[in-house]
């Protein structure tokens, strides 16, 4: 028996969940009211923050640029979440009608690129992108461009690295659902004399929808949250909330204000989630 | 036909958009020359040997495996006593902890990294490589938890029934036949946490970035500081780590089933 046989049954169950409790309410639940509380106080131009309490930090974000910038990260999250679901579906369909070998092979290329720091990444992008290598000559022999020139900095890179960085979380998140998958399924609704098109939104879509909620949800919000990406491969005015959050912290010295900008970034992701569940939801009834 | 050759192209494509950056950092990581060409224009492999001679790489790169292992070992011990009380008790505490997990890795990295200066600097604990290995602990924790799950999920009620009627108490159907049947599931939830910590730039830069450099803090640094191929080796050899710990998954696990795919 778990714990002491003194133990009577009801508290059993709590004996091996006060660690994980501990730590989650340690960790978790206190940092997370922190943020709230810190983005609440004064900032210390010498420190962290300061004693008191102040709404100094929130009514110094109520300008234009602020404003612009969340919908601008909030925008691209939805973009690179709807492109990156929009590609990983059917990679993940394809990869789970394939030979079991195959499928082995794919989900290790899949994690293998897991294992590059966005920092790595970004960098890499960098050089693919840069003057020397190859593929800037590219939009010249289309007729794009002049001349070889580098394409980062740029909106597109910044764009097709977030795509990279979601991807493999998408097929990842909808890989056991669409392994679940049943041919047999599929292969009924054509007998019946559906269309691959009418068979993909009356078969596949409904059992499918959850998991690419899911998925979509889980690359916004990585999305909005990319700091390295939009730092190293844009242009200033390609910065996201997540980089001046950083610089707001790092290079401002207020705690205070990249807090309250934290509070905001947060809003922006519940209200994405709740999005998300609301039309995943809707589409259901139908 | 033309839709199995648009089938391999897209497939073809893709592989080749992932692959592209992988290709390039361990292209370039054989260069001759300090530049970033590539492809590589005189093969050596110089910047390994510089790579290993310089001290401050060598400790970026075990302080990370360091990190890495600490964090997936406290990660996993959080995950397991919530999948099991979930499974074995239905417990509704399990299912709070459950949610509170979730939502810390629903919560955008650069929230997360505010959120871990502020509090480790508000318990006056700042700088610290324990602040590093505790948050990616509990940040990443959702990946064990959601394989750990899996695994007791796919556990067959009747060996434990069996198990029970033979005289098996709670800890001997853990110990005996809980543990082996959930060993490929708990494996991988650690891997998942390792590898992911492994390359956690913002929140390790946030908590103690100046004092704990991390790998990818070093590759970083001097990535503004300019170019130098030693980056390149660091990024192959976590590239290297990271295959050969899935491929091991996958030779030891059926690596589909782990992740939640159909049965063989």
């Amino acid at each position: 028996m778990l714990g002491s046989a003194r133990v009577p049954g009801r508290l059993r169950a709590l004996v091996p969940l006060s660690w994980p409790s501990l730590a989650l309410v340690g960790l978790v639940g206190i940092p997370f009211l922190l943020l709230i509380r810190i983005s609440l106080a004064p900032p210390d131009p010498n420190g962290l923050w300061s004693a008191g309490t102040s709404i100094a930090a929130y009514s110094g974000l109520m300008d234009r640029p602020f404003a612009n910038a969340l919908l601008y990260s909030f925008g691209l999250a939805i973009l690179v979440a709807a492109m990156g679901v929009s590609l990983g579906f059917p990679l993940t369909f394809f990869i789970t009608r394939m030979r079991r070998g195959w499928q082995v092979l794919w989900l290790i290329f899949l994690l293998a690129t897991l294992t590059l720091s966005d920092v790595l990444i970004a960098f890499s992008w960098q050089v693919m992108l840069s003057k020397r290598i190859g593929l800037a000559n590219l939009p010249v022999k289309l007729g794009l461009m002049e001349q070889a020139a580098s394409l980062t900095p740029s909106f597109g890179a910044v764009l097709g690295n977030l795509i990279y960085l979601v991807l493999p979380f998408t097929v990842l998140t909808l890989y056991p659902t669409l392994s679940q998958l049943a041919p047999e399924l599929i292969e009924a609704a054509k007998t019946l004399g559906a269309s691959p098109v009418v068979a993909f939104r009356t078969v596949v879509l409904p059992l499918t929808k959850r998991a690419a909620a899911v998925s979509f949800l889980i690359s916004a919000v990585l999305t909005l949250g990319a700091y390295v990406a939009p730092l190293v491969l844009g242009r200033p005015r390609n910065w996201t909330m997540a980089v001046l959050i950083g610089n707001a912290a790092l290079a401002g010295h207020n705690v205070p204000r990249a807090s309250a900008m934290s509070v905001c970034l947060l809003i922006a992701a519940l209200i994405l989630t709740g999005g998300t569940v609301w039309i995943a939801r809707g589409r259901g009834r139908r | 036909m033309i839709a199995r050759a648009a089938r391999l192209s897209f497939l073809v494509i893709l592989a080749a958009f992932l692959a592209a950056p992988l290709v390039i950092v361990t292209g370039v990581s054989f260069n001759h020359e300090a530049r970033m060409n590539f492809p590589p224009e005189h093969l050596s492999v110089l910047w390994y040997g510089t790579f290993f001679a310089d001290s401050g790489w060598r400790s970026a790169f075990g302080r990370s495996l360091g990190i890495a292992a600490l964090a997936s070992l406290v990660s996993v011990s959080i995950a397991f006593p919530i999948a099991y009380s979930t499974w074995a008790y239905g417990s509704r505490l399990a299912r709070w902890l459950e949610a509170v997990a979730r939502m810390a890795f629903l919560l955008p990295v650069i929230v997360l990294a505010i959120i871990y200066l502020v509090f480790w600097s508000w318990l006056g604990h700042p700088g610290r490589i324990e602040n590093t290995i505790l948050s990616h602990a509990v940040v990443f924790v959702s990946l064990p938890l959601t394989t750990i799950a899996l695994g007791f999920r796919s556990v067959d009620p009747a060996l434990i029934e069996a198990a029970r009627t033979m005289g098996a108490r709670d800890g001997d159907v853990l110990r005996r036949v809980l543990n082996p049947l959930l060993l490929p599931y708990v494996v991988a939830g650690m891997i998942f946490v390792f590898i992911l910590s492994l390359n956690e730039y913002i929140i390790a830069y946030m908590v103690a970035g100046f004092e704990v450099e991390t790998l990818p803090i070093k590759v970083f640094n001097s990535l503004r500081m300019g170019f130098q191929p030693s980056m390149c080796v660091g990024a192959v050899l976590f590239m290297v780590v990271g295959i050969l710990c899935f491929s091991l998954v996958a030779a030891i696990g059926d690596l589909p089933k782990l992740l939640g795919g159909s049965a063989r």
